[in-house]
């Protein structure tokens, strides 16, 4: 599989997603339990993937610049502070401890 | 109406910024500029996109079913916005029906349910989905283009602004114990996951959690106790 297989096969998927939504006639997914397994995992994917990217290399569990980052990044959030403003801070904090270690 | 259009630009402008760092981390992760643009213009769908980037720059191409996996669960909400954008919409052609659905995503469908009257919803709808989408695209292509000239990305601590901006758009659903508890335990599950299974695979074992969860509806707070 190259690059471009990935990408065509994940576009084509989610913009069948959205089309489905508009063209299936309400049923299924209005249905309490369906729907909040569809929120929820949005919440675990994007959780998951949150944990990969903070502490994951490879295969390898590792600790570096990226935790105190994260860590930062959800004290910001948690004081309303503009996305691009905490993801561009975060990217500060781990560059700036990289460049002093 | 008025606000509609306000709430829509506003909403727009604000969701544009998020695709400077679409573009720099999709080409951090080693995707080329036509394939970044590609995945805005198509793809359209923020969480989708950081997902499948967030992914192949852990695992690489090897790493692509779960990629693919990753972005399209993290598309399955947008059936259900498809769903309740579908009467504000209304009846149209096929081409309409597809605008409509291509544009679907939180923004569009959370400024459209935000109106009070069903002319409102619908302006809401189209000006938030097609303000992101130009602005989207814009600031995906200037993200792409500084990524690419800053070389070697982990320096400036990209990766970690990746996790943060993962962080970002997971801090607004936040409001409840359930998707608190589930959010926990995919982490836990994804950190356990990753240095047994290949890379891209935790993630996707991660989402059983939401399965179960919801499945059950374990974590909920009684209502009004």
């Amino acid at each position: 599989m190259t690059a471009w297989h990935v990408i065509l096969l994940a576009s084509a998927a989610t913009l069948a997603l959205k089309l489905a939504g508009h063209l299936v006639p309400a049923g299924f997914l209005q249905r309490e339990r369906p729907a909040r397994i569809a929120d929820l995992l949005t919440v675990a994917l994007l959780a998951a993937l949150i944990a990969v990217q903070t502490l994951g290399a490879g295969q390898a569990l590792v600790v570096d610049a990226r935790v105190p980052a994260v860590i930062v990044a959800a004290a910001l959030y948690a004081v309303r502070t503009p996305f691009i403003v905490v993801v561009a801070v975060a990217a500060l904090v781990a560059a700036g401890i990289r460049f002093v270690a | 109406m008025r606000t509609a259009r306000r709430d829509g630009l506003a909403v727009g402008l604000a969701t544009a910024a998020y695709g400077i760092s679409f573009g720099a981390l999709s080409v951090a992760s080693g995707l080329d500029l036509w394939q970044t643009a590609f995945l805005s213009l198509v793809m359209f769908t923020g969480g989708s996109q950081f997902a499948l980037v967030g992914v192949i720059g852990a695992g690489g191409v090897a790493a692509g079913g779960s990629a693919i996996a990753a972005a399209a669960l993290l598309g399955v909400r947008n059936v259900v916005y498809g769903m309740r954008m579908r009467p504000v919409v209304g009846e149209h052609g096929l081409a309409h029906r597809i605008a409509a659905a291509w544009v679907t995503i939180d923004e569009s469908t959370a400024v459209a349910l935000a109106q009070s009257t069903e002319r409102a919803a619908r302006v809401g709808f189209w000006v938030t989905g097609i303000a992101i989408f130009v602005g989207w695209n814009l600031t995906t292509l200037a993200g792409a283009l500084i990524g690419d000239a800053l070389g070697d990305t982990r320096a400036y601590g990209l990766d970690a602004a990746a996790a943060a901006a993962f962080l970002g758009l997971l801090w607004p659903r936040l409001t409840k114990l359930q998707a608190g508890a589930t959010a926990v335990m995919a982490a836990v599950v994804a950190t356990i996951a990753t240095p047994v299974l290949a890379p891209g695979l935790p993630v996707l074992v991660a989402a059983i959690v939401a399965v179960a969860v919801g499945w059950f509806d374990l974590f909920r707070r009684r209502e009004g106790a």
